[in-house]
């Protein structure tokens, strides 16, 4: 199958590829995403936890741009992620650090050395992503944590793709269904992480990590259009 | 709130802190600056049992403190309230790795956890014997299916304090081990807020406090606890936080026990002394013998007003280690 003939794509022309250039964009815009909502995710991790959400994952991400203008030019996505990884691992600290750390590393196995990411391979990375999240950190849906993000994204994910759809169409899905996630943590109490020793008390607030997983795969449909 | 606080710039918190921690203690311990951590001076000490800790900055004279003979062989410092990352962890679990095995003293908090077992891996890959203790003392949160599990607060320095002499009176990797868990399995703590505090880069408080409330069982980090009451007299609030404590062990009639009285950083001597006082009494009319004590602030949430009560089931093992010789920066007594 080329480009050309993907099915349901939400660009007029053909569907974009998701090659090591537009990892490379999604990091980036994910990091001014980040800090741009770096005191709002502060305010949200106030409110349930410790405060500092958007300090340590802007300090994360932050790290990783010099990083990316050092790239060699014969590079895949799933290096670019893996590099996205240990950057994080070593510099965010909290939970958030080894929980997204670990993310991006099991979705960098998750494509391999690929030169490019096809909806199948989307799927993958996304659901390897959210499988390494639970490994470390055991959380189940509806604890009120990022995995309620997560998993609400890869099932409508494996969905659109399973519909035939392009890889445009399969992030959109994700990123929709991400937002929605982090929105229902809300009412949720929370059997994981610092909101836990709140009860009920926590209700009413949103999660924060699921808060930036929404932002990190908003990002990551936002930069296609600008291929 | 105004913040009012003796910092530069506050990304520089930690780093200025700990340079003048090695200033004031080179006799001591000694410092990496890159990756940051503390170590005693003589490490690694061969054929010994190193012992880490470490978390989030804020809470001195925990980990630093403690670092020296007797005691912690390194602390790793995280950013102000935040885990370190696994790398200083690790660099510090090699410091102190003497051919005997490492142990780690981990808080029951979801980042410190992350971290510390992320390191444990990446030292275990290097061929270092790494055992964690998740210590869980605060019994003011549930034990259940429903939270991340009791956190690990002040009795952590009565951990630190008495594995480390296990180890420095030369017990293998599974025995100090076992002391660790022993200790951690018969101390329980409970915490109360006066005021909340200021992360230095937040800037403005962790939690609010209308001028008549307290907070019963609050973690160390300006977590909430229990329940949000009037302030009432000392008394009346070392009742309510001794309550739990004893009844979760339960601490029973003619047990000897370690009463710790821990202060959240903002609160004077002189009250930790009328908390102390009242438990005391309260011990007593149990039939609960204090054998041995500590009053001071040593396990802090930066300038939170309040404090924290720590009692601690001992036999004559665990009084042996407490008496045993230290020698750090915030615990001295023996040589």
């Amino acid at each position: 199958m080329t480009l050309n003939d993907q099915p349901d794509s939400v660009f007029a022309d053909a569907a974009p590829t998701l090659d090591t250039a537009w990892t490379v964009r999604w990091i980036r815009r994910s990091a001014e995403v980040l800090a741009a909502n770096r005191a709002a995710l502060n305010t949200l991790d106030r409110e349930i936890g410790d405060g500092d959400h958007g300090e340590n994952m802007d300090r994360g991400f932050q790290a990783i741009l010099p990083k990316l203008d050092a790239l060699p030019d014969e590079t895949t996505p799933g290096a670019v992620l893996k590099l996205v990884a240990t950057t994080l691992i070593s510099t965010v600290g909290g939970a958030a650090g080894p929980l997204y750390g670990t993310a991006f590393l099991k979705a960098s196995g998750a494509v391999g050395d690929a030169e490019w990411v096809d909806a199948a391979a989307l799927v993958s990375l996304l659901a390897a992503a959210r499988d390494g999240i639970v490994l470390r950190g055991k959380a189940d849906e509806g604890d009120k944590t990022m995995i309620d993000a997560w998993t609400p994204a890869v099932n409508a994910a494996l969905s659109a793709q399973a519909a035939g759809t392009g890889v445009d169409v399969v992030l959109l899905a994700a990123a929709d269904a991400a937002a929605r996630g982090a929105q229902a943590t809300e009412p949720l109490v929370a059997r994981k992480g610092r909101a836990s020793y709140l009860g009920e008390r926590a209700i009413g607030h949103r999660d924060p990590g699921s808060q930036s997983t929404s932002l990190l795969l908003r990002a990551a449909f936002d930069v296609l259009a600008t291929a | 709130m105004v913040m009012k606080k003796l910092i530069n710039d506050p990304k520089n918190v930690v780093n200025d802190a700990v340079a003048g921690f090695e200033a004031a203690h080179g006799d001591i311990v000694r410092i990496s600056h890159d990756p940051v951590y503390i170590v005693r001076n003589d490490a690694p000490v061969q054929g010994k049992v190193g012992i880490v800790s470490g978390g989030g900055s804020g809470h001195e004279p925990l980990h630093g403190g403690f670092v020296g003979y007797g005691m912690l062989d390194a602390a790793v410092p995280g950013a102000v309230f935040t885990s370190p990352t696994p790398d200083p962890i690790l660099a510090a679990t090699q410091a102190v790795d003497g051919g005997a095995g490492v142990l780690h003293i981990v808080k029951n908090y979801t980042g410190d956890v992350l971290n510390f077992e992320t390191a444990a891996d990446l030292a275990s890959a290097e061929g270092i014997d790494v055992r964690a203790v998740i210590i869980n003392d605060d019994v003011a949160v549930k034990d259940s299916l429903y939270t991340a599990g009791r956190r690990g607060v002040a009795g952590t320095v009565l951990v630190e304090k008495i594995t480390g002499a296990a180890a420095e009176r030369g017990d293998d990797l599974d025995a100090v081990v076992t002391v660790a868990e022993k200790v951690n399995s018969r101390v329980r703590t409970m915490g109360v807020a006066l005021t909340p505090c200021v992360v230095p880069h937040a800037g403005e408080p962790s939690f609010v406090l209308a001028d008549d409330e307290i907070e019963i069982g609050i973690g160390i980090h300006g977590e909430p606890g229990r329940e949000r009451i009037k302030l009432e007299p000392a008394d009346a609030i070392v009742d309510r936080l001794l309550g739990p404590i004893l009844e979760d062990l339960p601490f029973v009639s003619g047990d000897e026990v370690l009463l710790f009285v821990n202060g959240m950083g903002g609160t004077p001597q002189i009250e930790l002394y009328i908390v102390f006082r009242r438990a005391a009494e309260v011990l007593k009319e149990k039939g609960i013998t204090v054998t041995r004590s500590l009053v001071g602030n040593y396990t802090t949430s930066l300038e939170m007003a309040g404090t924290s009560i720590s009692v601690l089931k001992l036999d004559d093992e665990l009084t042996g280690l407490w008496d045993a010789p230290v020698q750090t920066a915030a615990l001295r007594w023996g040589r």
